[in-house]
């Protein structure tokens, strides 16, 4: 049969029940549009999750102190003396590596004139902005003969400033933490949460020598920051730095690590396969009430077969074709399947821009989810259109003529 | 000597229900030349409407042959057969069977869409066949807007415009008063005497076959006369 003709017919029939035929595209309709907007916050949360890691430097790794076994007592991570800022320094020589960073942490209070507020004081070396891409806001970073000299200076976080300061400007003025005098020389710029929800600008930086001697009276480190030439050479470096350690720390084979280390480029890749797999499951899930949507249109199709019993054979008996009776119903699916499979996409669009713009989701519309979701409704009105147009196209003439 | 329309031999057709076997058709010969007009009459259940679909190749044979026009329908497909009823076979119903929710034109025109005439053709044929039966002011009415002669004739104007070389009637007045019943046989005769159409034509009334040329009376499933 002529293309357009087929066509034509499916249109006809289905103005015919215009009703029924909005109610059935409806189901389909709402399956695409599910399929969409949930592959679109999905996609949201992969995207947040991708750049919240981009921000904390995936090609980095982190050595902490670890653990250590005394006589059959273990106590907790970071409480080893054994990490040492040589220890740092050794590391940065290491091929694949291109910088690393000591640090120490501890908590205190801070205050500035009659006000107060407890937070985290983390001691580092002057290449902290570069190291961590952490730009300043106002003021500036101390410099590496301020680190040597143990000055007391300090930089803070946004949170840090605009709890103890306000709206003034803190630089050039003086805090005391711990009973120890601290000039306030610079603001770090606004981070925002951390993957795991955390403030991260809820923090006071200060020369390493500083907090270790004045605030904390070690002269150990907690943590080594390392920068890796990139994700590949990361896992290598990874190693190379177990092996120098341990024979650094001079660990015989029998004892543990009494240094722990994270590598965030694993971490970034198991956030973002959890993120996909997340996807994935929003979209299956979704899916399932487009293939609801494709029930409702074989069900439908099935009722317009037997309804129009008679018009089969009437078509047989003036010459129609098994195939020109299967391609009539099949089209009439095909079209109920892919007006709903247009307004969902629409419909999908819309749900997810008004997520986006009423929730605090994030969505990201890909066009391949669009395609996906299309392609899915067209699929369906195939396979739930075939069943009842096979039924029309393979009715004998006679008896289909027959049927009252 | 021309090939005959219609060569039928020994044919049989028998029905089962459940365990009771029907024999519809019992050996059925039947020989029509070009341009006759063949009546057939017989009593209710004597198979006439059985024979009339074999003829109009809507069912086959269990036995027998069968040529139309000269080719052996026993061995066609299912596909070739919608081609012989779309060209070589016209219809026309006692219950009319037009497209309901359909106009006049769409339904005569229809045929002609399983024959792969192209759309300005199949509406100048369709308008003109519906013109020649009266029906020219009509061409958009509803079946459900017509009389049951008026749409009797859009019936025959859709057997015709395939312009086939047999036009089969199943009491084709059996619907209408007597009035319209004139009308439509006026028009068949027309067709026969002036086109050289040929008919065969199922009916219960001795008069509609009188205007047939040649009459045969079915019974138990044999053909007599
Ligand atoms: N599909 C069928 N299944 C079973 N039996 C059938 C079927 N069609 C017809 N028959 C039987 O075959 C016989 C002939 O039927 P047919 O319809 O040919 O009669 P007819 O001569 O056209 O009768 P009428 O004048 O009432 O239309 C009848 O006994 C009928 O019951
Ligand atoms: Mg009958």
């Amino acid at each position: 049969m002529i293309w357009d003709i087929a066509f034509r017919l499916a249109l006809r029939a289905l103005w015919r029940n215009k009703g029924r035929a909005m109610l059935t595209a409806l189901g389909v309709i709402i399956g695409v549009g599910a399929v969409i907007a949930m592959l679109a916050v999905g996609a949201g949360a992969q995207q947040r999750i991708a750049s919240q890691l981009e921000n904390m430097g995936s090609n980095s790794l982190v050595v902490r102190a670890g653990s250590v076994t005394r006589g059959g007592v273990r106590t907790g991570a970071g409480t080893t003396s054994t990490l040492v800022t040589a220890d740092a320094e050794a590391i940065a020589q290491l091929p694949g590596v291109v910088a690393t960073a000591a640090s120490v942490r501890t908590s205190a209070q801070a205050r500035y004139r009659g006000t107060n507020w407890g937070t985290a004081v983390e001691g580092v070396s002057e290449d902290f902005p570069t190291v961590k891409n952490w730009p300043l806001e106002a003021g500036e970073f101390f410099t590496d003969r301020q680190v040597v000299s143990a000055e007391h200076v300090c930089v803070l976080g946004r949170t840090v400033a605009r709890e103890l300061f306000g709206l003034v400007n803190p630089v050039g003025e003086t805090i005391v933490l711990k009973g120890l005098a601290c000039r306030v020389i610079g603001v770090l710029s606004e981070k925002g949460a951390s993957a795991w929800g955390q403030d991260q600008d809820d923090t006071i930086v200060a020369p390493l020598t500083t907090v270790q001697r004045k605030l904390l009276g070690i002269n150990y480190i907690h943590r080594i920051e390392v920068q890796t030439t990139g994700k590949e050479a990361a896992s290598r470096v990874y190693r190379e730095i177990k092996r120098l350690l341990r024979e650094r720390h001079r660990l015989q084979p029998d004892e543990d690590d009494d240094f722990r280390m994270y590598n965030r480029a694993e971490l970034a890749k198991t956030a973002e396969e959890s993120a996909s797999v997340f996807t994935w499951l929003l979209g299956s899930i979704a899916s399932v009430s487009l293939l609801v949507g494709g029930i409702g249109i074989m069900n439908i199709m099935l009722v317009s077969v037997t309804e129009r019993t008679r018009e089969i054979g009437i078509r047989m008996a003036l010459g129609a074709r098994r195939r020109d009776i299967l391609w009539q119903f099949l089209l009439e699916a095909l079209v109920l399947s892919g007006v709903g499979g247009v307004f969902g996409v629409l419909f999908g669009v819309g749900v997810a821009v008004a997520l986006a713009r009423f929730s605090q989701f994030q969505v990201d519309i890909t066009p391949w989810s669009i395609m996906l979701a299309f392609s899915f409704a067209a699929i369906v009105g195939v396979f739930f259109g075939l069943h009842p147009a096979r039924k029309a196209s393979s009715l004998q003439p006679i008896e289909a003529l027959r049927y009252e | 000597m021309s090939t005959p329309v219609i060569r039928m031999a020994g044919v049989h057709k028998t029905y089962a229900m459940g365990s009771v076997q029907v024999h519809a058709l019992h050996g059925i010969d039947l020989l029509v030349e070009p341009g006759e007009f063949v009546a057939i009459m017989g009593s209710s259940g004597s198979g006439k409407s059985t024979l009339m679909n074999i003829l109009g190749c809507l069912d086959v044979p269990d036995d027998g042959d069968y040529t139309l026009n000269g080719e052996d329908i026993t061995r066609l497909d299912a596909d070739a057969l919608a081609g012989i009823r779309n060209r070589a076979v016209g219809f026309v119903f006692q219950n009319f069977n037009l497209l309901a929710r359909t106009s006049a034109l769409d339904n005569v025109e229809m045929p002609l869409v399983y024959a792969g005439v192209s759309k300005e053709e199949r509406y100048e044929r369709a308008e003109a066949m519906l013109q020649r039966l009266g029906l020219g002011d009509r061409l958009h009415h509803l079946p459900s807007q017509l009389s049951g002669g008026q749409q009797q004739r859009v019936a025959v104007a859709r057997a015709l415009v395939t312009r086939p070389s047999l036009l089969l009637a199943d009491e084709p007045t059996g619907n209408l008063d007597s009035a319209t019943s004139g009308e439509i046989l006026a028009l068949l005769d027309e067709l026969n005497r002036d086109e050289g159409l040929t008919i065969v034509l199922i009916t219960h009334e001795p008069e509609v076959a009188a205007h047939a040329r040649r009459q045969l009376t079915m019974r138990d499933g044999r053909l007599e006369g």
